[in-house]
C-alpha cells in the first residue's frame, strides 16, 4: 500500500491531518472562548444572587426596585417557544423532506429546494415582525380566542417556520443519501413509495433527520429577534402561549443593548443567563447524542 | 436592444458609484481629515446622526462613524478608551464614573437637546385631558392594582385601562419613574412594554382602552392616530409642544439629552471644529428627528461648558 | 387512497413553507419596490427619509459575507473531514462533536459578547470588519460542520475502499473521491450558514458595528456597519418613510443572498449524484 516515495507523502499527509484536525478544535476553542467569556461575571453573580433563589424565584424583575431574580418565568417561555417550534417545524420539514426526496420530480426539487432556502434567508427581525405584525392580528386573533398583542404561541409558530429549511435541507440530503438499492429492495417485493419511505428510508437516514432536529432545536432554543418582537418583554410565568412571555434570550438582547450600566448586578444578568442556556443545550445536545448513536449502530 | 440598455444601465451604476465616491466639495472645514467615533443611546442616534450627516456635508473629508450599542454599553466603550463621544438618554452613573476614572478618562458633560415624555391615550378616551402626577403615580406605582378608569378619577367612566410603556431597560422608563414614582425603576409589572416606541404607538392606537408613554417625536408623528393628555405637576395643566417642552412649563417629564466627548479627543482639531458645530446647529436639526431643542440659557450654559473644556 | 392522502399531506408541508415566503415577499416588496434606486444604493443614511440610502451597509455586507465564506467554509468542511474521515472513535471525538452541535444553540448576543472580548480586545483587530467575519463565521460554523458530516457520511465506503485499494494515501483518498461526492451536502450547509450571516444585527451590534457612516469600508481593518444594522435602525424610527427604506432594504438584502445561493447551488447541482 505505500510507494516508493512514502516518506514525502507521508510527511505531507501528517500536515494534513494536523490541519484538519485544528480546524476540529476550532469548535471547541469556540466553547472555551465562549465558557471564558460568560465565567467570570457569571462566578460574580452567583455570589450575590444564591443560586437556588435564581432557579427556583418566580419574578424575574432585577431592573426593578427591589430586584428579584427567579429565572423560573424565562425558563417556561424559552420552553414553551422552543417547544411550539419544535412541533411546527419537525412535522413540516420532515414531510418536505421526504415529498423532495421521494417523490418530488429532479425539476421540482431543483426549484422547490433553493426557493425554502432562502426562506431560511430572511433576516429574523424581519420574520418577527412578520409574527407582530400579520400571523398575531390576522390570523391568531381570528382562529384562537384570547390572544395577546404579544403572545409565545405566534412566536413559536415563526420560529419553527424559521428553522423548517433547517430541518427540511439537511433531513433532505440525509435521505437522497440512503442507497437507491434499499428502496429497489423493497420496491421489488410490491412496496409503495409511501411504504418504501416510511419504512426503508427514513429509519435508514434517521441519524441525518436526528441530527437536524437537534440543530433545529438548539437554534429554536437560541432564537432571539423573533422572540423579542413577538412575545414580548414581560416576564410571565404561565404555560398559556396565548399570552406575552419573555425569553431568556430577548432579556438577554434588551439588556446588552439597552441603557443597564455594564458592571451593575443587572447587567450580570446577561451572563448568568448565557451560561444557563449553554448548560441547557448541552445536556439537550449530550443526551441526543448517545440516543442518536443508538439508532446508528442498528442501520449502519 | 434590451442587452444595450442592460449594459448601458449597468455603465450608469458604476458611474454613479464612482462619482459619489470622488467630486466632495465641502465648506469651511473642508481641510479636516481624521477619525470621529460615537456611540451610545438608540434615543440620541438620530440626533447624532442628523449632525453627522450635516458636518459631513462641511468636512468631507472626516471619517465619522455613529452607534447604537445603548447608553450602558456605550459609557463601557467610552470608559474603554474606544470612542471619542458617548450618546446618553440619562447622566452618567457612579458605577460608569468610576470605570472611566479607574482608566483615567476626563470627560465632559454636554447636555445637547430634550425630549418630552408624553401620555397618550387611544383617541376614543374623550373623557381625560389631563391627568395629576398624582394620578399618573396612582396608576403606575409598583403596588397598583388599578385596572379601571373610574378608579384614577371619579367622575371617570366604568372602562378598563389597559397599560403601555418603554421596557425595563431603557432610559424613558429609568426617566419617567424617577419623575413619577419617586425612585427609578419603580414601576408596576404588569403592562405591554417593548423597546420600540412604534410598536407602542400601534398599541395605543389600536387599543381604545388604552394609556401609554413614550417619546414626542413618536407622537407628534402619529397625532392622527393618538389622542394627547395633558400633565398636571401642581400649576395647572400643560400639553406638551415643542414650546412647552422647550420653555421648561412642560414638567416633569421633560428629559435632558446629553453627549460625553472625552478630554483627549478635544486635542484633535476635526473633534473641536465637530463640536463646536454641533452645539451651533443642534438646535436647528432636532425637530426633524422628533426632539425639541434646548432653552436658550440651557444652550449657553452647555456653550460656555465647552468654551472652557476646549481652553 | 392512502397512497393519496399522504402525498397530499406530503405537499401540504411543502406549501406551508412557501406559502409564508410567498406572504412575506409580497408584504416587502409592495412597501418597498417604489424605493429601490440607483440613489438608494448610492446615498448614506440621512435623516431626510426620502434620502436616506443603504451604500455604507451594503459595502460592509459584501465585505463580511466574502470574508465569512473564506473563513467558515475552509475550517468547516475542515472539521467536518476530520470527524468523519480521520478521527479515532473515541471520547475525545465525541467531545468535539458535542461541542459543534452545542454551539448551534447559543443565542447570537452570546457570540457578539465572545467576538468583542476575543477578537475586538484580545486580539486587537478593533471593531473591524475582521472581527466580525471571525465572529459570524463561528456562529454559522454548527450549521457547515453537520451537513458536511452527513453528507460524508452518506457516500458508500465502497468509494473510499476502491480508492484505498489502487494505492491512493487517505488524503488523497478524501481529496479526490470522498469530498467532491460529499460536496453537495456542504454546500448545503454554506448556504444555510450563509443565509444567517446575512440577516444577523444583534451580534454585530454587541461587538461594535455602528449604524451609521458616512464612509465606505475600504478594507478589513475598517469600521463597519451591515445592511441587517440598518434595516432594523429604520424600523424602529419615527418617520413613516423609514419603513419603506427598511423595505428596500430588505429586498436588497435579499438580491444579495440570491445571488451567493445561486452560485452555490449551481455548484451543487454539478456536483451532485445519487448512488
Amino acid at each position: 500500500m505505500t510507494s516508493l516515495t512514502a516518506r514525502r507523502r507521508r510527511t505531507g499527509e501528517r500536515v494534513i491531518k494536523g490541519a484538519l484536525l485544528a480546524c476540529g478544535v476550532v469548535a471547541i476553542a469556540a466553547t472555551v472562548g465562549i465558557i471564558l467569556s460568560l465565567a467570570g461575571e457569571t462566578i460574580s453573580f452567583f455570589r450575590t444572587v444564591p443560586i437556588l433563589k435564581f432557579l427556583t424565584g418566580r419574578e424575574w424583575a432585577p431592573t426593578f426596585d427591589p430586584a428579584r431574580f427567579g429565572f423560573l418565568p424565562l425558563l417556561t417561555a424559552t420552553l414553551i417557544v422552543s417547544g411550539i417550534a419544535a412541533v411546527v417545524a419537525f412535522p413540516l420539514g420532515l414531510g418536505t423532506a421526504i415529498y423532495l426526496s421521494e417523490f418530488a420530480s429532479s425539476r421540482v426539487r431543483k426549484i422547490v429546494k433553493p426557493t425554502l432556502e432562502v426562506l431560511a434567508g430572511i433576516p429574523t427581525v424581519v420574520f418577527g415582525y412578520f409574527a407582530l405584525l400579520f400571523v398575531t392580528p390576522s390570523l391568531l386573533q381570528h382562529l384562537v380566542p384570547g390572544v395577546k398583542v404579544f403572545n409565545g404561541l405566534s412566536a413559536g409558530i415563526v420560529v419553527g417556520i424559521m428553522i423548517l429549511p433547517l430541518v427540511a435541507s439537511i433531513s433532505e440530503d440525509a435521505m437522497r443519501a440512503v442507497p437507491m438499492s434499499l428502496r429497489e429492495a423493497a420496491f421489488g417485493l410490491g412496496s409503495t413509495k409511501r411504504v418504501v419511505a416510511r419504512k426503508v428510508v427514513v429509519p435508514a437516514a434517521l441519524s441525518g433527520i436526528g441530527a437536524a432536529f437537534i440543530l433545529g432545536l438548539s437554534r429554536a432554543i437560541g432564537e432571539t429577534m423573533i422572540v423579542a418582537i413577538a412575545a414580548g418583554q414581560q416576564p410571565n410565568l404561565t404555560a398559556d402561549p396565548r399570552l406575552g412571555m419573555e425569553t431568556m434570550t430577548t432579556y438577554i438582547v434588551k439588556t446588552s443593548l439597552g441603557d443597564t450600566p455594564a458592571g451593575t448586578i443587572a447587567y450580570k444578568t446577561i451572563f448568568a443567563l448565557g451560561t444557563t442556556l449553554f448548560v441547557m443545550t448541552l445536556i439537550l445536545n449530550f443526551f441526543s447524542q448517545r440516543f442518536i448513536r443508538r439508532f446508528r449502530e442498528q442501520y449502519e | 436592444m434590451k442587452r444595450r440598455t442592460t449594459a448601458g444601465f449597468i455603465v450608469f451604476v458604476i458611474l454613479a458609484l464612482v462619482a459619489s465616491a470622488c467630486g466632495k466639495s465641502g465648506g469651511a472645514n473642508k481641510d479636516l481629515s481624521g477619525e470621529i467615533k460615537a456611540d451610545g443611546s438608540s434615543t440620541v442616534y438620530p440626533i447624532a446622526q442628523a449632525v453627522a450627516e450635516e458636518f459631513g456635508k462641511d468636512a468631507p473629508n472626516v471619517k465619522i462613524s455613529v452607534g447604537e450599542s445603548g447608553t450602558g454599553g456605550g459609557f463601557k466603550k467610552f470608559c474603554n478608551a474606544e470612542t471619542d463621544i458617548s450618546d446618553a438618554s440619562r447622566p452618567i452613573k457612579d458605577e460608569e464614573k468610576t470605570a472611566c476614572s479607574g482608566k483615567s478618562i476626563e470627560y465632559v458633560e454636554l447636555k445637547v437637546a430634550l425630549d418630552g415624555l408624553s401620555i397618550v391615550v387611544n383617541p376614543s378616551s374623550t373623557f381625560v385631558t389631563c391627568l395629576t402626577t398624582a394620578e399618573l403615580k396612582k396608576i403606575w406605582d409598583p403596588g397598583s392594582k388599578i385596572k379601571n378608569w373610574k378608579d384614577v378619577r371619579a367622575g371617570f367612566p366604568d372602562k378598563p385601562l389597559t397599560l403601555y410603556g418603554p421596557g425595563t431597560d431603557s432610559g424613558t422608563f429609568d426617566y419617567f419613574t424617577e419623575q413619577i414614582n419617586g425612585k427609578q425603576d419603580a414601576s408596576r409589572a404588569d403592562y405591554t412594554s417593548s423597546e420600540d416606541d412604534n410598536t407602542l404607538v400601534t398599541g395605543v392606537a389600536g387599543d381604545e382602552d388604552a394609556l401609554g408613554y413614550f417619546g414626542f417625536g413618536y407622537y407628534d408623528l402619529n397625532k392622527t392616530k393618538l389622542k394627547i393628555v395633558g400633565v398636571d405637576s401642581g400649576t395647572g395643566c400643560v400639553t406638551p409642544s415643542k414650546e412647552t417642552i422647550n420653555s421648561g412649563t412642560y414638567k416633569p417629564l421633560s428629559r435632558p439629552l446629553f453627549i460625553y466627548v472625552k478630554k483627549t479627543s478635544i486635542a484633535r482639531p476635526e473633534v473641536k471644529a465637530y463640536i463646536d458645530f454641533f452645539l451651533d446647529n443642534v438646535s436647528s436639526l432636532v425637530a426633524s428627528v422628533g426632539f425639541v431643542a434646548l432653552h436658550d440659557d440651557d444652550l449657553q450654559a452647555a456653550k460656555q461648558t465647552w468654551t472652557t473644556a476646549k481652553a | 387512497m392512502r397512497a393519496l392522502v399522504f402525498r397530499l399531506a406530503l405537499l401540504l408541508c411543502v406549501c406551508v413553507g412557501l406559502l409564508t415566503l410567498a406572504t412575506l415577499l409580497i408584504d416587502v416588496f409592495r412597501d418597498g419596490i417604489g424605493r429601490v434606486s440607483v440613489d438608494f444604493v448610492t446615498n448614506l443614511d440621512s435623516r431626510i427619509p426620502a434620502r436616506a440610502g443603504i451604500k455604507p451597509a451594503l459595502v460592509g455586507t459584501l465585505w463580511l459575507m466574502g470574508l465569512v465564506i473564506l473563513i467558515a467554509f475552509p475550517v468547516g468542511v475542515g472539521a467536518a473531514i476530520y470527524l468523519e474521515e480521520f478521527a479515532p472513535d473515541n471520547r475525545f471525538t465525541r467531545f468535539i462533536e458535542l461541542n459543534v452541535t452545542n454551539l448551534a444553540g447559543v443565542p447570537s448576543v452570546v457570540y457578539g459578547l465572545l467576538g468583542l472580548a476575543v477578537f475586538v480586545r484580545f486580539m486587537h483587530m478593533g471593531r473591524s470588519i475582521l472581527a466580525g467575519a471571525f465572529t459570524l463565521a463561528l456562529l454559522i460554523l454548527p450549521v457547515i460542520v453537520v451537513a458536511s458530516r452527513e453528507a460524508l457520511r452518506a457516500v458508500p465506503d465502497s468509494i473510499r475502499q476502491g480508492a484505498l485499494a489502487v494505492g491512493a494515501t487517505e488524503w488523497q483518498t478524501v481529496w479526490h473521491q470522498t469530498l467532491p461526492a460529499a460536496l453537495p451536502g456542504a454546500l448545503t450547509g454554506v448556504i444555510l450558514g450563509l443565509s444567517r450571516a446575512i440577516g444577523e444585527a444583534a451580534p454585530l451590534i454587541t461587538l461594535g458595528a455602528l449604524t451609521y457612516l458616512n464612509f465606505v469600508p475600504k478594507g478589513p481593518l475598517d469600521q463597519f456597519t451591515a445592511m441587517p444594522i440598518q434595516i432594523f435602525n429604520w424600523v424602529s424610527r419615527a418617520q413613516p418613510g423609514y419603513q419603506q427604506a427598511a423595505a428596500a432594504g430588505i429586498i436588497l438584502l435579499l438580491v444579495v443572498l440570491l445571488a451567493m445561493n445561486i452560485v452555490a447551488i449551481l455548484l451543487r447541482n454539478r456536483f451532485e449524484r445519487r448512488w
